[in-house]
């Protein structure tokens, strides 16, 4: 009996303790001296470990700037890989302080899971890849196909969608990663795969012979992909909303890790220099140090710097930059002045 | 003495509460269920408190929802235009499916696994004895991806292999069989079948009143058993053999027709039996070896000849010891069955609690109704065991 009120107990009072971490996010990552960065399990280009086991990738990237602006170093983040179904749960608890994995916005994730998107840092859309020997080219084509889809995402549903749209019958296959998907692709289970473009790039990249594989032409949906915090804390979305912004409009203004230090000091363009903290007081509205683009900047880069070290035309993944360009380059990043 | 006094020497005092052994355990358990209370009343509070302050809509009209998503095997009819409570219904029917065609299959290989851990054959027991050993030790999810792995492997859908001259293809899309299409007028097997099978119960009532009455025994099941099978048969020639196969034919990707299993669902259903199948080998063979050597040393001398020693000797009492672990068993390879989240094979776990979860947010309901599920499915496997024991235990008399 004894036994039993001391479990009771400590199960209270771990309750209890529980309760108390609500305070200001960026307060918290500070006091703990980490950001805690929910990523994927692993999509090449997007982010993986790298060969020392550290996480690397266009997502990790976005959590590093975070750290680069609020620490001034970009070691300073921990990583949870979530699949695409714990990553909601692992956000809303608590247990991560950002999300930088491939996720859509959609309307139902910003407005009902109780979650704020901060922006977009990847335009993409769903599409089909299958084997050239299939002898088809267009996903129209494939009335009575075997379709692996990794479960829990909005491929599911634009998929479900597409199919019924244009009356076809398939078999989907759903999996639980995109790692395993590749495994049952591979396997011929299934006759083609669906996912974002980019994440087909990706994957196409590590088969054997990628050139007996062909991404069919129809992009099934839209695909806003960005980085998201928990609902109602709007300084700490606000950070990580303007670290993305910094990251873009560095691109806009041609402020790259390069050039950096020598814009440090000042230029004669005063958009960088508000940016870069010689003039005004941007970093006091947002409550961070005065260097704190300075550091994304230089010790991330900016968005195009980002791209192409990790996706662009240098790298297996090999995708053109396309809707991701800048506006003033017929594509559709475009951030808010600095002002 | 008089009588005040002794009121005060009975008097109730406080600390007789936890003094005295009769008031003790009675006083600690109020105060056990009275925190317990205030622990659950606490957490249901704090639970409310957190989703509001989250803006998180709860309850369960989402279940009226379209789901939007497609399942590959459904036993009702589903596509992704039906409500996420039908997709409930769906993963449900695949639990179901699992748990009953793995309880079958498992108890099956367990019992003959169990006798043949028994048998005299050195050779043939040590096998036996090696196969549950390395069953039993190494964990079902290991098993599950195993089996998986090994279907994956298979030819593909093309190169299939095909046996039974062209009617049944195997490949690392599933084994494909010729589907039953019944014809007008195939509606009385079933209905004959189910007249044998209730003529059979009352037969064996019947023998069983004159045998306890008279001494004479009838060939109860021989006679039942050429009844619930012969009879259906004869029924379906009389009738015309009212039933046509459809054999599968290689569509462009895939074959089209005929009934497939899936490859999810064979690797499932295989791992999960030959898993649970090494634990019901051991449960029967202890149940065996329980029964002692002097039952059937008294049952011979008494006249009796084996095959009837064994029937109405051995095996009553055996049963009696290996139907309540049986349960248990049975119970597990229900409860394992969720496992199936780790190949795509879509039961209730990863239509409700996986993509509705995901695609409509509310997780503490999903989780809330998975947990309602299991815990239904193993109640109620639990109260028919529980019917079979007290039906199988020892009439002391």
């Amino acid at each position: 009996m004894k036994k039993t009120i001391g479990i009771l107990a400590a199960v209270t009072s771990a309750t209890a303790l529980s309760l108390g971490a609500t305070a200001g996010t960026l307060d918290d990552v500070r006091a703990k001296g980490h950001i805690q960065c929910g990523v994927s399990t692993g999509v090449p280009g997007f982010g993986f470990t790298d060969d020392a086991g550290n996480w690397q990738g266009f997502d990790p990237s976005v959590c590093q700037a975070v750290a680069a602006a609020v620490f001034g170093d970009t070691s300073k983040v921990k990583y949870t890989p979530t699949t695409g179904k714990t990553r909601f749960e692992a956000l809303k608890s608590g247990e991560i302080d950002m999300l930088a994995r491939n996720t859509t916005w959609t309307f139902s994730r910003d407005v009902d899971l109780g979650l704020t998107f901060v922006g977009v840092n990847y335009y993409d859309g769903q599409g089909f890849i299958g084997r050239k020997s299939l002898g088809i080219s267009s996903a129209k084509e494939l009335d009575g196909a075997s379709v692996c889809i990794q479960t829990g995402t909005t491929t599911e549903l634009n998929l479900a969608d597409f199919f019924r749209i244009n009356g076809l019958s398939y078999e989907p296959v759903p999996i639980e990663t995109n790692e395993e998907a590749r495994t049952n692709y591979v396997a011929d289970r299934c006759d083609v795969y669906t996912t974002d473009a980019s994440g087909l790039a990706a994957t196409r990249s590590t088969f054997d012979d990628p050139d007996a594989h062909v991404v069919y032409p129809e992009i099934i949906s839209k695909e806003p992909l960005g980085p998201l915090v928990r609902q109602g804390d709007d300084q700490w979305a606000d950070v990580v909303r303007w670290t993305l912004n910094v990251m873009i409009n560095a691109e806009e203004y041609g402020v790259s890790s390069a050039n950096v230090d020598d814009l440090k000091g000042g230029s004669d363009n005063p958009e960088i220099n508000r940016m870069l903290g010689s003039e005004g007081n941007l970093n006091e509205m947002i409550g961070l140090d005065k260097d704190w683009a300075y550091n994304i900047i230089k010790q991330v880069g900016n968005y195009g710097e980002v791209f192409e070290r990790f996706l662009g035309a240098n790298t297996p993944i090999g995708l053109e930059r396309g809707l991701n360009a800048l506006y003033t380059d017929g594509g559709l990043l475009y951030a808010p002045p600095m002002r | 003495m008089s009588l005040a006094e002794a009121h005060v020497g009975n008097g109730f005092v406080i600390s007789r509460l936890w003094t005295e052994k009769r008031y003790r355990s009675i006083f600690f358990q109020i105060i056990a269920l009275a925190l317990l209370i205030a622990l659950i009343f606490f957490i249901v509070n704090n639970t409310i408190a957190n989703l509001q302050a989250l803006g998180v809509s709860y309850g369960f009209r989402f279940l009226a929802q379209p789901s939007n998503y497609d399942i590959n095997q459904h036993l009702i009819a589903y596509d992704s235009t039906s409500t996420h409570g039908r997709a409930a219904i769906v993963g449900l029917l695949n639990t179901g499916l699992v748990a009953v065609c793995g309880i079958i299959l498992a108890t099956i290989l367990g019992f003959t696994f169990g006798v043949l851990r028994l048998s005299n054959n050195w050779v043939m027991s040590r096998i036996v004895y090696v196969y549950i050993e390395a069953t039993r030790n190494v964990p079902v999810l290991l098993q599950i991806l195993l089996w998986h792995g090994t279907i994956l492997n298979l030819p593909t859908a093309k190169n299939a292999i095909v046996f039974f001259s062209g009617t049944f293809f195997l490949s690392n899309r599933g084994l494909t069989v010729p589907g039953p299409l019944p014809e007008p007028g195939f509606q009385a097997v079933p209905i004959v079948f189910l007249i044998a099978v209730v003529g059979a119960i009352v037969f064996t009532r019947w023998a069983k009143r004159v045998q306890d009455e008279t001494g004479r025994i009838y060939p109860v099941f021989l006679i039942n058993t050429v009844a619930i099978i012969g009879l259906p048969v004869l029924t379906f020639l009389v009738t015309g053999t009212p039933l046509s196969w459809e054999i599968a034919e290689m569509g462009r990707f895939n074959l089209a027709g005929g009934v497939t299993l899936r490859p999810e669902f064979m690797a499932l259903w295989l791992a999960l039996s030959f898993y649970t199948a090494a634990f019901i080998a051991e449960v029967v063979r202890a149940g065996i070896q329980s029964v002692s050597e002097g039952q059937t040393e008294a049952a011979y001398s008494l006249g009796l000849r084996p095959g009837r020693t064994t029937r109405m000797i051995i095996v009553p009492q055996a049963l009696r010891v290996i139907v309540p672990p049986l349960t248990s068993q049975y119970l597990n390879l229900t409860k394992n069955s969720s496992l199936a989240i780790a190949i795509g094979y879509m039961d209730i776990t990863a239509t409700l609690g996986g993509i509705t979860l995901n695609q409509t947010g509310q997780a503490m309901e999903a989780v809330m109704l998975l947990m309602a599920v299991y815990l239904s499915f193993s109640l109620l496997t639990s109260l028919f065991m529980n019917w079979y024991n007290h039906h199988t235990k020892l009439v002391e008399r």
